[in-house]
This record gives structure tokens, sequence and C-alpha cells, in this order.
């Protein structure tokens, strides 16, 4: 197949007209002994034969509509609506580039200012982006944001923030002179009790990360860490949360959070083996001037109608480059569009509604399994749509088991947690059947 | 046009997956009291009809690479094959959870080897990570593979040379990896590096230089012709070389950067492999580096056993991770069609990009200033200086293309130029669309001494006219 566009013709006739005999004329500034080296390429594949290359390729991976999946931990397997799909295929929205040029952009600037104004609708504060990477970055940003406002170059981050994201922070803070301090949990939430300590130590000059519903699924005692950071008003605290969540919980607004980021992946994003997801970032309108990435603002064209355009470009890197924010350019914008049109298509019952539907099923799974002794949930504090299942027999052997009967069974949480190495991690979506939880328990209780 | 929340009507909506299908609890019972939302959030309630009219309309206001030329130097937009996307959509590939087991994967994992095996072929260097998730993103990865190098070797290098041409991107990434950044300026005749300068500056800061970023060609378009001289004096000083591939379309085929001396290359898939950008993403940023850095690579890495693939978190010295999973695999799936579909046709890129790009620079000499004349590769960046007087400022031209149906090139980039306006047209465009840019900005010129109102107020062809920039961010509405 072939993308090129022109004939030999074409190509003499060009030549011709600028004058030079070949293009290989065109490329005499490459040192001669280095140019048109041997590289060892298949040849071409026509479009028949391509798509039938990647049919087979693809035939090597198994989809997890062929099992009971009970997989999260970072990536959800929520329903798609068709809709959602339709939109995401315009050609004017995927083959747009970033609308630095407002008036032939409107479609883009438009959509992601409704995409902020959704952010700042599900997360309760003030100011959104336009979008990060995925939930990990946007998080690191989130904390060499913090640092650089008020000078805190100590984190203290719970162990039970979802430990991808954790080494995503540690590798962004290596650049910079910031020390991470992570914080223990008990029964599935982060030992409030350490932080206080901490806090009163450090005067309250400290980062504090807390994921809500944390890693474990568990609600974190929020309202208890609220009242210790009314008493140190020094001390930024960033929340990391499911949006999903938001359907049923409080928002993080509501217990003082001063940076809100998270995975956006939630809303009609397919899963795609882990990318392109969608970093989400809100923050208090005081930090304006500090937030990373990408801001679209509505004004007016010289008509007086509404617009929209990007702004508070003086933060980014083409502008301030080393003094820059950040140094995000390329941001996640089809996919903040694919949110958009999902919250749009359900809208605020839907997500009551869904949110709904992952809470109660992942509790009647929990019913199911309370009776069962030679397994358990891990923790008795409350949850979203995860929870810690242990196991009294080698983890490996259940593991097994399950997927000879075609159940995906959580994700096992040894390597991450050695404490936790009988234990995996149960993810419920409101794709979990009632007749796969009851598959599942029926697996359990064949032990 | 009106927001989706201004559409909103209460009650419109009455979307549902399906029902919960138990007895429900109370939702007092799972809930922490103080956790519980009883407010409204105001999300929008449409019914499904309207939300598809109203992004279906919103995209009208649009313009990709299907409408037309889009000669945004620097951004290589060039066509994005519709059989990437169809492919890319398959259920085999959305449809897998990053969690799921090895030997379920076998498939994805193949994708990102086989990319990773034809960049390396491409690029000329050994080991591979496709884990970022942009250009910036892979910048920053490689920056931090850099230090961690240094580092571990006990060397205290902690200074990043750039050129004054190069993308904002290359300091702001440097800054955030913690280097302290030296800005060296180009060549006032040649648009190049000044290896005198260059060689100043090492002398001076010699074992505290850990790397230089260079992009080639530069953002001026044009070839470091030094470049293997540059590469001599800096590996001399035990410094690296980083290669900045957002111009990679220039030289694809044609000459690897590991040839050029480079030990580290950034490489842009939504640029040169034609993954579409998106409306600004998602795009992915692999980086590729010689084997004395592959230890230093983010965790995990796909290698391959006999027949099977496996995800390696072993390397010695990773610098850890950038983001979760494994990459934006879906991009990574489109660039790899678009290589196996390329094939060993590879240099007909660069090559078709060259000529589009120098057949332009013909065609407009005799109009516009051209700074730089010499060795001009996929690019090239004319001055409107001498028209500023008549109106027809570098942005009073972009302005007014959008009413002849093209996207503006870059124009103020690189700041190096006055009135800059940088095209690059890829090598997807035909002769007619390069034609009609040309005469479009000979008429522009005409219309300047003509009817020099048109151009201060354009696009007025359009919907949408001027927008003013100024009041947003003198009166910030930044959410509804």
């Amino acid at each position: 197949m072939s993308y090129f566009v022109h004939s030999d013709e074409n190509r003499k006739e060009m030549l011709k007209t600028i004058g030079i005999g070949s293009i290989e004329e065109l490329f005499d500034c490459i040192p001669e002994n280095i140019c048109n080296p041997e590289i060892e390429l298949d040849k071409p594949l026509d479009e028949k034969s391509l798509k039938e290359e990647l049919c087979v390729i693809g035939g090597k991976n198994k989809m997890i509509k062929n099992f009971f999946s009970f997989i999260g931990g970072g990536a959800y397997n929520h329903y798609i609506p068709g809709a959602v799909k339709s939109i995401l295929g315009i050609s004017q929205f995927y083959t747009s580039y970033t609308p630095y040029q407002a008036e032939i952009s409107q479609g883009t600037l438009q959509y992601m200012f409704e995409f902020q104004s959704l952010i700042c609708r599900i997360t309760g504060m003030d100011i959104s982006n336009a979008s990060m990477y995925d939930g990990a970055s946007s998080l690191a940003e989130a904390i060499l944001m913090a640092g650089k406002i008020n000078g805190n170059k100590k984190v203290l981050l719970s162990a039970a923030v979802n430990p991808q994201y954790r080494e995503v922070c540690r590798t962004y803070c290596s650049g910079q002179n910031i020390d991470i301090k992570e914080v223990g949990y008990k029964n599935g939430k982060t030992d409030i009790n350490l932080i206080r300590d901490e806090m009163d130590e450090m005067a309250g000059s400290v980062i504090i990360i807390i994921q809500n519903p944390n890693f474990f699924g568990c609600f974190e005692d929020v309202y208890e860490l609220h009242d210790i950071l009314k008493k140190y008003p020094e001390c930024f605290f960033i929340a990391v949360i499911n949006p999903m969540s938001i359907g049923l919980i409080k928002r993080p607004s509501d217990y003082g959070a001063d940076i809100v980021v998270g995975e956006g992946q939630v809303f009609g994003n397919a899963l795609s083996f882990g990318g392109p997801y969608l970093g989400f970032f809100a923050t208090k309108k005081d930090y304006l001037r500090q937030i990373p990435g990408r801001i679209v603002g509505q004004t007016v064209d010289t008509d007086g109608n509404k617009t929209f355009v990007l702004t508070f470009q003086n933060r980014e890197q083409h502008i301030r480059k080393y003094k820059a924010t950040s140094n995000i350019c390329t941001n996640h914008s089809l996919n903040a569009l694919a949110a958009t049109v999902y919250l749009s298509i359900i809208g605020e019952n839907g997500l009551r509604h869904i949110s709904n539907i992952c809470l109660q099923r992942a509790h009647y799974f929990a019913e199911k399994i309370k009776p069962l002794d030679k397994f358990q949930l891990k923790f008795n504090s409350g949850f979203f749509n995860e929870f810690v299942l242990s196991s009294r027999l080698n983890i490996r052997d259940v593991i097994d088991r399950f997927y000879k009967n075609k159940i995906l069974p959580g994700i096992y949480l040894g390597d991450n947690y050695p404490e936790l190495r009988d234990c995996i991690l149960v993810s419920i979506t409101e794709m979990n059947s009632i007749e796969s939880i009851n598959k599942y328990t029926e697996v359990l209780k064949s032990f | 046009m009106k927001t989706i929340f201004q559409k909103s009507k209460k009650g419109s909506n009455n979307f549902k997956i399906e029902e919960t299908g138990i007895n429900e609890f109370d939702l007092s019972e799972l809930i922490p009291s103080e956790l519980l939302r009883e407010y409204e959030i105001g999300i929008p309630e449409l019914s499904e009809n309207e939300v598809v009219r109203h992004f279906t309309n919103l995209s009208v206001k649009n313009y990709g690479v299907d409408n037309g030329i889009y000669p945004l130097g620097s951004c290589t937009m060039k066509y994005n094959p519709k059989i990437n996307e169809e492919i890319s959509n398959f259920n085999c590939f959305a449809d897998i959870h990053p969690f799921q087991r090895e030997e379920d994967i076998q498939g994805c994992l193949h994708v990102i080897f086989g990319l990773g095996e034809m960049l390396k072929k491409i690029v000329g260097l050994d080991a591979v990570t496709l884990q970022p998730s942009a250009g910036a993103h892979g910048e920053l990865c490689g920056l931090l593979t850099v230090k961690k190098y240094f580092d571990e070797k006990k060397e205290k290098r902690n200074i990043a040379i750039i050129p004054d041409s190069a993308h904002g991107t290359n300091f702001a990434s440097a800054s955030m990896a913690g280097f302290e950044v030296i800005e060296i300026k180009s060549d006032r005749d040649t648009g190049t590096i000044d290896v005198g300068l260059l060689e100043n500056i090492i002398n001076k800061e010699f074992d505290k230089i850990a790397i230089i970023m260079i992009t080639n060609p530069n953002t001026l378009g044009i070839f470091e012709k030094d470049i293997l001289k540059i590469s001599e004096i800096i590996h001399k000083n035990k410094s690296l070389l980083y290669y900045d591939g957002a111009n990679l379309n220039a030289i694809i085929g044609k000459v690897r950067p590991g040839d050029m001396g480079f030990d580290i290359v950034h490489l842009n898939l939504h640029k040169t492999f034609s993954t579409p950008h998106g409306g600004g993403g998602p795009g992915s940023g692999p980086i590729i580096v010689k084997k004395e850095l592959k230890e230093f690579l983010p965790v995990p890495v796909v290698e391959k056993n006999a027949n099977r693939y496996f995800l390696n978190y072993n390397l010695k010295n990773s610098i850890g991770r950038m983001k979760s999973f494994y990459g934006n695999f879906s991009v990574i799936l489109k660039a790899y069609c678009y290589l196996l579909s390329i094939g060993n046709n590879l240099k007909i890129i660069a090559e078709d990009a060259v000529l589009n790009s120098n057949y332009l620079k013909y065609k407009l000499k005799d109009f516009f200033d051209i700074p730089y004349k010499k060795n001009s590769m996929h690019e090239f960046v004319i001055s409107a200086k001498n028209y500023k007087q008549t109106g027809a400022t570098a942005l009073n031209i972009a302005k007014r293309l959008i009413d002849y149906g093209i996207h503006p090139p870059t124009v103020y980039f690189p700041s190096v130029v006055d009135e800059a306006i940088m095209i690059e047209p890829t090598e997807t465009e035909n002769i007619d669309r390069l034609d009609y840019l040309v005469d479009v900005l000979k008429k522009i010129l005409n219309e300047a001494k003509n009817n020099p109102d048109i151009l201060k107020t354009a696009p007025v062809e359009k919907d949408i006219k001027r927008v003013n920039e100024l009041k947003a961010l003198k009166e910030p509405i930044l959410k509804q």
C-alpha cells in the first residue's frame, strides 16, 4: 500500500522547477559516508494483507469478554455507549492539531472548555486543565506544582495509593530535590495517626497524598484528615480519586483538597492494553498561574460572538521555556473528548446509576464471601467497587483454578505488598453480571 | 454555539445500563454518612440525539488533515491512514486489560516489540522503550535516563546545552529533570550550531556538561552540517548527544541518528509515523538508546525469548516508571501498521517531504524574504518582515489563509527569525495542493497592497471572526 502521492513524472517536474537533476542533491548536506544506509525492513504490505496480518497478531490476545473478568487496579472495564465511539470517529476531531488557531478550532476548544467544566463539577474544584497523559503522571505533576508553590519538599505519600502512581511520582521527583516518605495503612485505610505525628513534627510543611477510594477500594478517613489540615493551613493536600465513585460520594473539595487528580479512563475510554488514558488535574483558582498543561478560556470574536481560545499560555513551555510550569505539550485531548461525550450521554442520573451498580454488586459479592472459611475479606473498612480477598490456601493454586474456569479473579498483590502475598484485589463494575459473581463464588466454594 | 450545559433539560436523559439485579442495600449501610453525596453536581441532561448533534455540530467548526493542506511547521501534519484507525479499534486490541496474564496478551506484546525493533533499525541504536506518552514525556524520560547514567558513574554533570532555535519543551524538560540549561546561539548566517561557541562552552564547563540536545534538521528546517564534528567534540568531553526526533520526517531512511553519533533519541509517533494528532493528543514518544544506556530505561521493557514475549522488570538501574502500564498502546499499534505498509519504501517519506518543501520554497523565494537559503530539508522559514508595514504580518497572513480554506503554518517560531512563517507541507500533499498554497500566498500579498484592511481583520469569510485572546486573559472564564 502506498500513501505517497507523486508519480515519477511529478517528481521530475518538481525537480525541474527547482532546477536540480535528482532528489539526492537535496540531501547533499548529509555527510556522504552515512547517507542512504541499509535498513532492513520487509516489503510493504497492501491494505488487505495488513489487515489479515493484524488479525493474526490480534488473535494471539485473549479478549476479556471471553472471561468473567474481575481485574481493575487503575484500569476498569466499563460499558462504552455507541455514541462515544461514533463521535470519536469524526475526522475533524481526530485529524486536527492542538487548537492554536482558534478561528478554525472552535470544535476542539469548546469541548475542551466543556471538559474542564465537567472536571470542575466532578471534583468540586475551581479550575481544571484540558487533560494530562494519565492519572499517574497527573499526580506526579501535582507534586511538582505543590512543591513550587509553598516550597514544601517533603511528601507524605500513602502506601494505599496505586503502586504504579507511586513509582511514577518517584521517577518524576528524582529530577528534583523532593523527599517522598510513604505512610502505612491499617485495616485497608491510610493510618491517619502517622500523618498527624509527621505533621506535628514538620509543623505542617508537607505535601499529603491520599487516594479515595484507595487502591484497595476502601474509603479513607478523609474527614479526620480534614480536621488535621485545618490546623496546618500551609500543608498541601493532593487527592487522587476514581471519578466514577463521585456518582455516590462527596467530592474532594468537600474535605479540603488543594489539588485533585485521577484517571478518567472510566469515562468512555477503552481498556486498550493500558493506554492512551486520561489524566485530569483540578485545583483552586489561586493556583491558576502554576497549573501545568493547556487551559481553554471563553472570550469573544470581533463580531462579539462567544468563542473559546487557549489562554494563560505564558505558563507553558513554548513561551516560558525552562521557567515553564511543566514541559507538557501534547496532552490527551481525544481522550478528554471521549469523557466529555460519555458524561453527556449518561447525565447526572446515569453517573449515579452506574456508580450504584458497581457499589451494590461489589457488596453483594462481599456478602457471598463472608460465610466462607478458606477465604475472607482482608479488611472490614467500607469500600466502593474493589476489595481485597485473602486466602488460607496457596494463592497461586487458587488463581490457576479460576483461570481454568475462565475467570480472571483479580490482581495478585504480593509483588507490591509483601504482607499481602496471600491476597488478590477484586474489582467489580457494571460489566460483571450477577451470574459471573455467583460463578466466582462457586469456584471459591469448590476449595 | 451554546454549550452542552446550556442545552441541558432536566429529566430529558433516562440513560440506563441495566438493573442492578439484586435486592439493593441501603446506601447508608455501605458508605460512611459523612462521605455520602446528596447534592447534585450538574452533569448535563440531554437526550442521546441532542448529545450527538451537539458534538457533530462542533466537529464542523474544526479543520483537520482530512479537510485540506495543514502546513504547520514542526508538526508534521501528514495523512492519517484510515485502515490504521480501523485496526486500532479491533476488539482483539481494544478489549485487552493491561493486567491480564502474559500468555493472554502475546498479540499486544508482539506489536510493542515489533515496533521497537523497527524503530531501532531506523535510528540505528540498540534499546528502546515505548512507555512515554508524547514527545515532551519522552524528553523527560530520556533526560532522567541520562541523569541516572552519570549518577551511577559518580560524575556530577548537571548542564544541558540547548540551541536557541530548539523547541520550548527541550528547555522545560531539562529543567524538570534537574539540569541547568545553557542556551547556545545559532550562527546568524547559516542558522546552525556555531561550533566555535560550542567549543568555548565546553572548554569552560567541560566536566559539568552532561548533554547537548539537538534537533536535526533544526527548527529552521536546516540540516546541522557539522553534526559529525559536534559529535566528536561532545564525546571527547565524555558528554552525551541527544536527538530530538520532532523533525525525523526529513531524514527517515536517509540517515540514522545513531550514525550521526547520537546516543539517545526520542521520536514522535504522532508526527513521522502518521498517527493522528487528535486535536492535541494522544501521541507517543518512544526513547531509543545506545546499549550503555539500556539499564537505565523505565520498566517494564518488552522482550522476546524464543517465540514468547514477556515484560522485563529487571533493569539494573532503571529510572522507574513514566506512566501507568506500558505506553499509549493504540497509538503504538497505528504506527506499527504504518511501518508495515511503508516497509522498505521508508526513504521515499523523507525524499518526498524534502522535495515538497523545496518546491514550495523555490516558488515563494521571489515573494518572501528567506533568511536561511541553504540545506533546507522538510520545512523552511520565510519572513514577512518586508510586508509588515502593509499589514501583512505573519499573524495576519496566517489568519487570511483560513479564509482560503488553508490551515495556517506555524508563525513567530523559531524566534530567531523576525515575522517567521514556518512551512512544513509533508510528503502527503500533491502538486495541486502545493501550487494552491503558493497562489493564495501571492494573492494575500496583493491584498496587502490593495486592500490591507481585509488582512487586519481576517478571517472575514468564516462564521468565527478574529478571536480576542487578550479578553480571555483579562477576564478569565475557564469553566461553566
